[in-house]
C-alpha cells in the first residue's frame, strides 16, 4: 500500500474528531472518503498533510512514517492537496500559483540567477512551460495571466488542482473539488481525476457528490463521527446497511 | 551654470544626497522582512550593531574600510539568526512587539558598556564614508532584491506572505525563508549603520531608538511595498521633502520644525488613504485611470 492510516485518532478538547480511523490507498488508486457533515473528513486530510499532528496512530507513506512531520516535509515526500475553502494565493496570477506549486520540483539555485547564467533562464522557461501545460490540462490556459482573486469559484478550484499537481505528487488529497460547480464542470473534474490516477498518482477524494464518488473511485471509505463504518468498492459500500443508516437514518431510530 | 555654482550646490546638498541613500538602504531592510509578510521592528538594533562594530574596529585595528563594512554587514545577520529562531514563530503584532523589545535590549546593552562609551556613544569616528559608497551599497541591495523577485525563492516568499500554511503544504520551508530574509534585512541595516557612523563622525545610541524604526517603516509604506524599489522612492521623497520645506518656511517666515512634522504626517495620511500601494504605484494608477477615461470616451 502506498498510503496507509493505522488507527488514527485526533481529539480537540474532549471531542474525538477522528477516532481510530484506518484506511489504505494503493498506487494509482482513486480512493473516496465520504460521510455526513462533521464526520471528520477534512480533519483526516489535515492530519495526513501535517497541518495538525495526530493524537495517536500512525500514517505510513511507502513504508515510511510521516505522522508528526512538518507539512513541508510531508509535501516533499509526495503528498499535496487542495482545500475545501480554496486557498490559492489571491494576489498571484493563476500561472504563478501553479509555479509556486512546482517549488519542490524546481532546481533553480538563486546564485545562478544572480550571475545571469543561461542555465537559470532555461530552467525558468521550462518551469513556465510546464505551468502552462498543467493549466491547459485543467482547461485554464486562457486565464493563466489572471489574478487568482478575479477567477470564478470553479476556475479557482481547477487552478488549485493544477497547483497540487505541479509537484508531481505520489498522493493527491482533494477536498471537495467539485463544490459549487455546475454538472458540466463536475464531469470535467471527474475526467481529470481519472486521468491523474492513470498517470500513476494516487488520489484521496473527499466529496459530497455521491454520483461522482461512485463513478470515479476504485474504493470508498465511509466515516461517521470520526469512525470508519464501511470500506470497499463503490458497489459494496452502496449496499452496506450501516452506510444507508448513517446517510438516511436507521429504521430503529426512526 | 558655472562649475563653481555647481560645486556650491553639491556642498549644500551633499549630506541630503547621502541621507537619501542611507535612508533608502534602511527602508529596504524593513522591506526585505516585509516581503515574506513579517514585520520586524528590530532594524535600528541591527543598524546599531553594524555601526558599533565598524567604529570599534576602526579605533582598534588598521583594517581597511572594506573589511569593517563586511563585518558590519555580517554581524547583524549572525545576531538575527538566533533571534529569529524563536521570535519568527510569532505572528503579526506579536512579532512586532517582540522585535521592539529586542531593539530596546540592544540599545540598553550598548548604553551600559564601557568600551562603547555608554550613553555618550562613540565620537570622533574617522570619516571614511564617501557618498559613492552609500550608493554602491544601495545599488547592491536593490540588485539582490531585484534578482530574488521572480525567482523560485521570490515566489516562495510571495506564497508565504499570502498564505503561510498553504505555502508549507506546497513543500516550502517557511521558517527557513523567513529567517533568511530577517538576516538579509539585518545585514542591510548593519551596512547602513556603519556607513552612517563613518559619515557623521559618531555612533550615538540615541539614534537607534524606536522612532528610527518608525521612520524606516514610514519610508517603506509611503513608497509602497508592492515593488522592491518602492521603499527607496519613499525614502527619497521623505528625505528630500524637509529641504524643500526649509526653503518654503524661510520665505513665509515660519519655523521649519513644526511645518516639517505637519507635512510628514499629512503625506503619510494621504498616501494611506488614497494610495495604499504607495507613491511607486502612482504611474501605474495614472495609466489605468487614463485608459478607463479613453474607454469611457470610446463608449
Amino acid at each position: 500500500m502506498l498510503l496507509s492510516l493505522q488507527g488514527i485518532r485526533r481529539t480537540f478538547g474532549g471531542l474525538a474528531a477522528v477516532d481510530g480511523a484506518t484506511l489504505e490507498v494503493g498506487t494509482g488508486e482513486v480512493h473516496g472518503l465520504i460521510g455526513p457533515n462533521g464526520a471528520g473528513k477534512t480533519t483526516l486530510l489535515n492530519l495526513i498533510s501535517g497541518l495538525i499532528p495526530p493524537t495517536s496512530g500512525a500514517i505510513v507513506l511507502d513504508g515510511e512514517r510521516i505522522d508528526g512531520l512538518p507539512s513541508h516535509l510531508i509535501a516533499a515526500r509526495g503528498v499535496t492537496r487542495t482545500y475545501q475553502n480554496i486557498r490559492l494565493f489571491p494576489a498571484l496570477t493563476a500561472a504563478d500559483n501553479v509555479l509556486v506549486g512546482a517549488h519542490l520540483k524546481r532546481n533553480a539555485p538563486l546564485w545562478r540567477r544572480m550571475l545571469f547564467l543561461p542555465s537559470a533562464a532555461v530552467e525558468e522557461r521550462a518551469a513556465r512551460e510546464a505551468t502552462l501545460a498543467l493549466l491547459d490540462r485543467v482547461g485554464m490556459s486562457e486565464r493563466a495571466g489572471e489574478r487568482a482573486s478575479n477567477l470564478s469559484y470553479g476556475e479557482q478550484r481547477r487552478v488549485e488542482i493544477a497547483r497540487a499537481l505541479a509537484s508531481a505528487p505520489r498522493v493527491m488529497l482533494l477536498d471537495e473539488p467539485t463544490a459549487g460547480m455546475n454538472p458540466g464542470e463536475v464531469k470535467a473534474i471527474a475526467e481529470l481525476i481519472r486521468g491523474v490516477a492513470r498517470a500513476g498518482h494516487s488520489v484521496l477524494l473527499v466529496e459530497h457528490n455521491v454520483k461522482l464518488v461512485m463513478d470515479v473511485c476504485d474504493r470508498i471509505t465511509v466515516l461517521d463521527f470520526g469512525k470508519v463504518i464501511a470500506d470497499g468498492t463503490p458497489a459494496e459500500v452502496g449496499r452496506d446497511p450501516a452506510v444507508i443508516a448513517a446517510y438516511l437514518g436507521s429504521e430503529d431510530a426512526a | 551654470m558655472t562649475a563653481e555654482s555647481l560645486q556650491d550646490l553639491w556642498l549644500t546638498y551633499q549630506s541630503t544626497v547621502a541621507f537619501i541613500g542611507l535612508n533608502g538602504l534602511l527602508a529596504l531592510s524593513v522591506y526585505t522582512t516585509l516581503s515574506c509578510g513579517q514585520l520586524s521592528l528590530a532594524q535600528a538594533a541591527f543598524m546599531a550593531i553594524g555601526a558599533y562594530a565598524s567604529a570599534i574596529l576602526t579605533f582598534h585595528t588598521q583594517a581597511p574600510f572594506a573589511v569593517n563594512l563586511a563585518v558590519a554587514t555580517l554581524a547583524p545577520a549572525l545576531v538575527a539568526i538566533p533571534l529569529g529562531l524563536p521570535v519568527l514563530r510569532l505572528k503579526g503584532v506579536f512579532l512586532a512587539i517582540a522585535t521592539i523589545g529586542f531593539g530596546e535590549v540592544v540599545r540598553i546593552f550598548f548604553v551600559n558598556l564601557d568600551f562603547t562609551n555608554g550613553a555618550l556613544g562613540l565620537t570622533a569616528v574617522p570619516q571614511r564614508t564617501s557618498v559613492w559608497m552609500i550608493y554602491a551599497a544601495l545599488a547592491g541591495a536593490l540588485f539582490v532584491l531585484w534578482r530574488i523577485r521572480g525567482s523560485r525563492v521570490g515566489y516562495a516568499l510571495e506564497a508565504i506572505r499570502e498564505d503561510e500554511p498553504a505555502a508549507r503544504t506546497m513543500g516550502i520551508h517557511a521558517a527557513r525563508y523567513k529567517l533568511a530574509m530577517l538576516a538579509l534585512g539585518a545585514s542591510f541595516a548593519g551596512l547602513a549603520g556603519a556607513l552612517e557612523a563613518h559619515y557623521t563622525f559618531m555612533v550615538a545610541p540615541g539614534t537607534y531608538s524606536f522612532t528610527r524604526v518608525v521612520d524606516m517603516l514610514v519610508y517603506a509604506v509611503v513608497g509602497g511595498t508592492s515593488v522592491f524599489y518602492g521603499p527607496v522612492v519613499g525614502a527619497t521623497f521623505l528625505t528630500a521633502l524637509p529641504e524643500v520645506l526649509r526653503e518654503i518656511s524661510s520665505r513665509i517666515g515660519l519655523a521649519p520644525g513644526p511645518l516639517r512634522l505637519f507635512v510628514n504626517g499629512a503625506v503619510l495620511l494621504v498616501v494611506i488613504l488614497f494610495l495604499p500601494e504607495g507613491i511607486s504605484s502612482l504611474p501605474r494608477r495614472v495609466r489605468a485611470w487614463l485608459r478607463s477615461r479613453r474607454e469611457a470616451h470610446a463608449a
